[in-house]
């Protein structure tokens, strides 16, 4: 079986991998490899990290495991493109109230969305607040919405 | 591929936003565990052999360790978040929750919430604690229905596998 190439599951591959007895060796995925970083560095906000893998930080950081020798441009290259584009994405999600943010979201990846959505969440609270709607009771909002989206999650 | 069932609950819930409960599914549980089961018993008797000359086996037993720890993963990452919804919507409706919601929660979770209901936040420390302990606790269910008594078995087989996949894990690092 040596020399075999397979696709495996990160999980499997994290737990297979051994420094000392050299089970397996991964290989990059290509948006880690040096010609992607390129790019990256060039110009990272308009990457469209949604479409070059959802999880393009998670993964990234979960890769630096695996011993690669380009570990320390990988790392670097996801922290810089994070830096140039988180600018972006708090600056807009401070300032879209109460519109269609899904052009905004489009090109990110899920942990921006995810900082996308804090911000939102910020300036809507900021916004409930200066209305002085922050002390009125008002009905729970997870029981108004509760059920709302069921039809599509009863899979059965 | 081994821990497709485990993986396939933590997909469903979180599929399902808002803060919804879908259904326990008690079913897909028993099989992840069963399997786990079946996991560690090939392994327990490749160890055996494996010590007694036979090292080409160790990369199976390997291979089957890392299904085994992803199967606690999936399992436990899907226990957790239904507790931490069911604590969210408790919070939320106070101490009586709809039939619609209480439906598609196992007796246990019904049974934890009624009984325990603001020590609910101590059984879900058990719960944490159970991950790293080398103990057996938690009470036994003593209701006589087949749901129940199921409950019981997932619960100590969960316990169990914990226990000695800790031990294990240990063993190897």
């Amino acid at each position: 079986m040596q020399g075999t190439k397979l696709e495996i599951p990160l999980w499997l591959a994290k737990g297979l991998h051994d420094s000392k007895r050299r089970i397996i060796s991964v290989e990059l995925p290509k948006i880690y490899k040096e010609a992607w970083r390129t790019v990256f560095s060039a110009d990272a906000t308009v990457v469209d990290l949604h479409k070059l893998g959802p999880y393009y930080y998670g993964f990234g950081s979960q890769l630096l495991n695996f011993d690669n020798p380009e570990n320390p441009e990988i790392a670097q290259t996801l922290l810089q493109t994070f830096i140039s584009r988180f600018r972006h994405i708090m600056d807009s999600s401070q300032n879209a109230y109460n519109e269609d943010t899904s052009v905004l979201v489009a090109r990110l990846d899920e942990l921006e969305r995810a900082l996308f959505q804090a911000g939102q969440k910020g300036l809507n609270d900021f916004q409930c607040w200066e209305k002085g709607q922050a002390s009125q009771i008002t009905a729970s909002s997870l029981v108004q919405n509760y059920g709302k989206r069921k039809f599509p999650e009863m899979d059965g | 591929m081994a821990g497709e069932r485990a993986a396939g609950l933590v997909r469903e819930l979180h599929r399902a936003a808002g803060g919804h409960l879908p259904p326990f599914r008690v079913e897909e549980l028993r099989q992840a565990l069963e399997e786990m089961r079946a996991l560690y018993e090939q392994n327990q008797a490749d160890v055996s052999e494996a010590k007694a000359g036979r090292t080409d086996l160790i990369f199976l037993i390997r291979f089957r360790h890392c299904c085994l720890l992803r199967n606690q993963r999936c399992i436990l990452a899907y226990l957790y978040d239904r507790l931490l919804r069911i604590r969210a919507l408790r919070w939320e409706y106070g101490s009586v929750l709809p039939n619609t919601i209480q439906f598609h929660m196992s007796a246990e979770e019904v049974r934890c919430l009624r009984d325990y209901g603001e020590f609910e936040i101590d059984d879900g420390t058990t719960v944490l604690l159970k991950k790293n302990s080398q103990h057996i606790t938690g009470p036994a269910c003593k209701a006589p229905c087949t749901h129940c008594k199921l409950s019981a078995w997932l619960r100590t087989a969960v316990q169990l596998c914990l226990i000695s996949y800790q031990d294990a894990a240990d063993k190897q690092s």
